[in-house]
């Protein structure tokens, strides 16, 4: 048995035992949903339609409806790309990183962040793949054989880097998630009354019994999905940013992009996990679960890598003084300065700015504001990739091409229809899969749980 | 045994190495005095300097990294480690005496003794001279002496002060259980890791980026703290070692081992991740302005410059992959050393062919001036260990680690 020392806070709240956490986790998948599902469904529902109009509109008659021009020929999508895979980061994040940390506040978030990356991804796929314009082609961008004339993929080309690199991210997120799952889904399937719902869970948990032998695997291969994963975080992002960082772009060619990015996407994507457990845990009464102490965790993690993004902010910006060359220089300041200066000005504040009100141990702890600064850095981290993106391209090497960018309502609707898509799919999972890794969590009951910690003193 | 007792077989160790040291550095000041003409004469100046500077940056940045990880451990109420802290205080303890030698580098380029830095020359920014480089003007807004300065005194500076007050408290944790102490090092911490952020990519920029004065990357900072990290790392798992295997620390148990094996395996693949970053991207675009850093160190130093990179890189990939080995003393010693010298050239790649162009070389000043820092980078560290039991007591989570038991 590890010690636990009595300065560290429980983790799981109130006079829980093993059958409560059970009854508690499995309740939203057995009982009806509240009226406040149905109200956020119902939204999620109609936003995901429209987004789904917008899609198949942009399909029908091709990109030009897109507020694109041949200037600026990467702007809305790539942003929402890289936004929503940065997003995906968290999860792998928590799932891998933590676990080979010992993190055991791990536990009460790594299902939900997991989910989330999973249907993060998808939406950050999409883009790339609507872009090509001729969707019903998108298998082109694969290296398959070739008979179709002179069609090869570029090995030279980091976008194809980033297929390999997004589909192994999505791949191993998917089986890490899933294996995780199993142990849970076969507590629902045990505990389902209705034949209907049994014989679901019961194919989904692929007859677990939860044997010792069972369990000596599932911890094995769980440490090796996350020595495996945790390279991934590092590739996936490093490998979206050298979308950018090998061009001569100024403002894109910098050689700290893979980290920052990295570091700017886990940022990110904690804070869209911050923002789903905190409305998650009050929507389906986790609070015992999912406590101030995890928010202020994750809260530490959103300061700790939002520092690091300032710090590569400001590492640019004095680079580009100090490179002496002019494109540079200019890049940077036509990003201060220039007609996007509201874009910059945006990230600067939520991004930089606000986090660092997280250095105060109340704001930390502070529900309400936890919840509103995770929406700044949401909204701060899509300025960062428009800023990126757009300010580097709207003036080029020629000023003769000089133009603005202005999104049509089809690169809005798309956009609003991807955050639709992806609540639909959240509001989903949270109906129908154990929200916490129930099984995990009673690991920890006994050293980290309030009334065990209380019972030794 | 809970107090170190530094032999006196190992003191004389650590002098022979100082003194292999000296003379290196006789010989050293002897081949400027002896050389024949001004360009021999130059390199000569260049080739000593040069390798103060290196083994300062080096050895300061074990001390320095230490001071780092221990932050971390507080501020990430990390538990495991108490039972090295004392470690990594005792590796702190260099810093001053690094600084020192740092500080030296830099008062002799101010006055001109060297070139290292050749900014710092008035003539390169002087619009009337013959020697005037406008891409060197241009950065003298932040390439100036009296900046330099203030920035190099002031990071140094503050280092030392948190390094200290760490260690004051630690100590004083010591006497008697005391949470209060534990906060504050926790505050202090927080502190210390936001101003780190800042300062060490500035002082990459300032003590070595700037040597090549016309190139620029912004992953340099974060690249240099890497490497710095890892030595550090590698030299708290040897230090470990070294106690434990002479009956000293008997609180460190293989799990502890394994978790320091983790670190330096974890830490190598993040210099390679960076160095391969850097590298790449810079490979790819082929801008003339990014190039000529690589360049010369590929075209004059091919040997090293790829041999360095690989071995650091697959050394510890390779050997340290699998879990048994992370608590086999003979394959972390081995692979521990191998990477500090692999670190240690790291360091030598960044800094000779800016200063010395293609007549860098490792011979007998650039080995014995090594072995003399080593010698007094170990003494002081020995000496610094002696002086506090050799594990925190009264820490918060010494019953945690203690007790460590990992698979």
């Amino acid at each position: 048995m590890h010690k636990e020392s009595e300065i560290r806070y429980p983790l799981i709240l109130g006079n829980k035992t093993y059958h409560q956490i059970t009854e508690d986790v499995c309740a939203p998948v057995e009982g009806r949903a509240n009226k406040l599902w149905y109200m956020a469904f119902t939204v999620a529902v109609i936003t995901a339609i429209w987004g789904l109009g917008c899609i198949t509109y942009t399909i029908g008659r091709g990109i030009g409806v897109w507020g694109l021009n041949t200037t600026i020929d990467w702007a809305w999508d790539i942003t929402n790309f890289v936004w929503w895979v940065g997003i995906g980061h968290a999860g792998t994040l928590i799932s891998a990183v933590l676990l080979l940390f010992r993190q055991k506040w791990r536990m009460a978030i790594n299902r939900s962040a997991e989910a989330m990356t999973i249907f993060a991804v998808m939406m950050a796929a999409l883009f790339p793949g609507i872009h090509m314009g001729r969707i019903w082609m998108a298998y082109w961008v694969f290296p398959i054989p070739n008979q179709f004339g002179s069609l090869w993929v570029n090995f030279n080309s980091p976008l194809l880097w980033d297929v390999f690199a997004i589909s192994t991210y999505f791949s191993v997120s998917l089986v890490f998630w899933y294996i995780g799952l199993i142990p849970d889904f076969a507590t629902i399937r045990d505990r389902a009354t209705r034949r209907g719902p049994r014989a679901v869970y019961s194919i989904l948990s692929f007859g677990w019994s939860g044997k010792i032998k069972q369990w000596i695997r599932f911890e094995e291969v769980s440490l090796v999905l996350a020595g495996l994963a945790t390279p991934l975080v590092f590739s996936v992002h490093s490998i979206v940013s050298m979308d950018f960082a090998t061009s001569v772009i100024p403002g894109w060619h910098t050689t700290i992009f893979p980290p920052y990015f990295v570091a700017g996407a886990i940022f990110s994507g904690f804070a869209m996990v911050q923002t789903l457990l905190i409305t998650a845990r009050k929507v389906v009464s986790l609070e015992s679960y999912i406590t101030r102490k995890h928010i202020e965790y994750m809260n530490i993690v959103i300061v700790i890598t939002g520092s690091m993004v300032g710090v590569a902010y400001l590492t640019e910006l004095f680079i580009a003084y100090y490179s002496g060359v002019e494109f540079e220089q200019y890049a940077f300041l036509n990003r201060a300065t220039g007609p996007y200066w509201w874009a910059y000005a945006s990230m600067m504040t939520c991004n930089v700015v606000t986090p660092l009100l997280f250095f105060f141990e109340k704001v930390r702890k502070n529900i309400v504001a936890s919840f509103i600064i995770s929406i700044f850095v949401n909204i701060g981290m899509w300025f960062e990739r428009f800023v990126i993106i757009v300010t580097s391209l709207h003036r080029d090497y020629i000023p003769a091409n000089w133009t603005l960018f202005h999104p049509t309502f089809v690169d809005i609707g798309i956009f609003i229809g991807t955050i639709g898509i992806f609540f639909v799919l959240f509001l989903l999972y949270a109906r129908t899969f154990p929200v916490l890794a129930l099984n995990e969590l009673k690991s920890i009951l006994k050293s980290s749980g309030d009334n065990y910690k209380n019972k030794k003193h | 045994m809970e107090q170190f007792t530094f032999s006196s077989k190992l003191k004389r160790t650590t002098f022979i190495l100082m003194g292999v040291g000296l003379i290196a550095l006789v010989l050293g000041i002897a081949n400027i005095f002896g050389s024949s003409d001004e360009h021999h004469h130059h390199l000569a100046v260049a080739r000593l300097w040069s390798n103060v500077l290196i083994n300062g940056f080096f050895f300061f940045g074990i001390a320095l990294a230490a001071t780092f990880f221990m932050a971390v451990q507080y501020v990430a109420e990390a538990g495991w480690a108490v039972v090295i802290k004392r470690i990594l205080e005792a590796l702190g303890a260099f810093m001053p005496v690094g600084a020192f030698f740092l500080i030296l580098v830099f008062a002799a380029g101010t006055f001109h003794f060297h070139h290292l830095y050749h900014w710092m020359d008035p003539a390169v920014t002087d619009p009337e001279s013959p020697l005037f480089d406008s891409i060197i003007a241009g950065k003298s807004g932040y390439l100036n002496l009296p900046f330099f300065w203030v920035r190099a005194i002031l990071f140094l500076g503050v280092w030392i002060w948190f390094w200290k007050r760490f260690r004051t408290k630690s100590l004083e944790e010591d006497l008697g259980f005391d949470r209060k102490r534990h906060f504050a090092n926790v505050r202090d911490a927080a502190i210390f890791l936001v101003f780190f952020g800042y300062s060490s990519s500035a002082a990459s920029w300032d003590w070595i980026m700037s040597i090549d004065t016309h190139w620029y990357s912004t992953l340099f900072g974060w690249y240099t703290f890497s490497g710095i990290w890892l030595t550090g790392m590698v030299v708290t798992t040897l230090l470990a070692l070294y106690l434990k295997k002479n009956g000293f620390l008997p609180q460190l148990n293989a799990s502890h081992i394994h978790d320091l094996g983790k670190w330096v395996f974890g830490v190598s693949f993040l210099w390679a991740y960076l160095f391969f970053s850097q590298f790449m991207l810079i490979w790819y675009a082929n801008i003339p302005e990014e190039v000529t850093y690589f360049i010369p160190r590929i075209e004059d130093y091919t040997y090293i410059y790829w041999g360095m990179f690989l071995v650091n890189f697959l050394f510890p990939m390779i050997a340290l992959m699998d879990r048994d080995h992370k608590r086999n003393y003979g394959f972390l010693i081995t692979i521990g050393i191998i990477v500090l010298i692999g670190h240690w050239l790291d360091t030598y790649m960044m800094i000779i062919p800016g200063t010395m162009q293609e007549h860098g070389t490792i011979g007998f000043i650039e080995i014995g001036l090594a072995l003399g820092f080593l010698g007094l980078f170990s003494y002081v560290v020995l000496n610094a260990l002696t002086k506090a039991p050799l594990v925190a007591k009264n820490h918060p989570f010494y019953q945690e680690s203690i007790h460590h038991e990992i698979h």
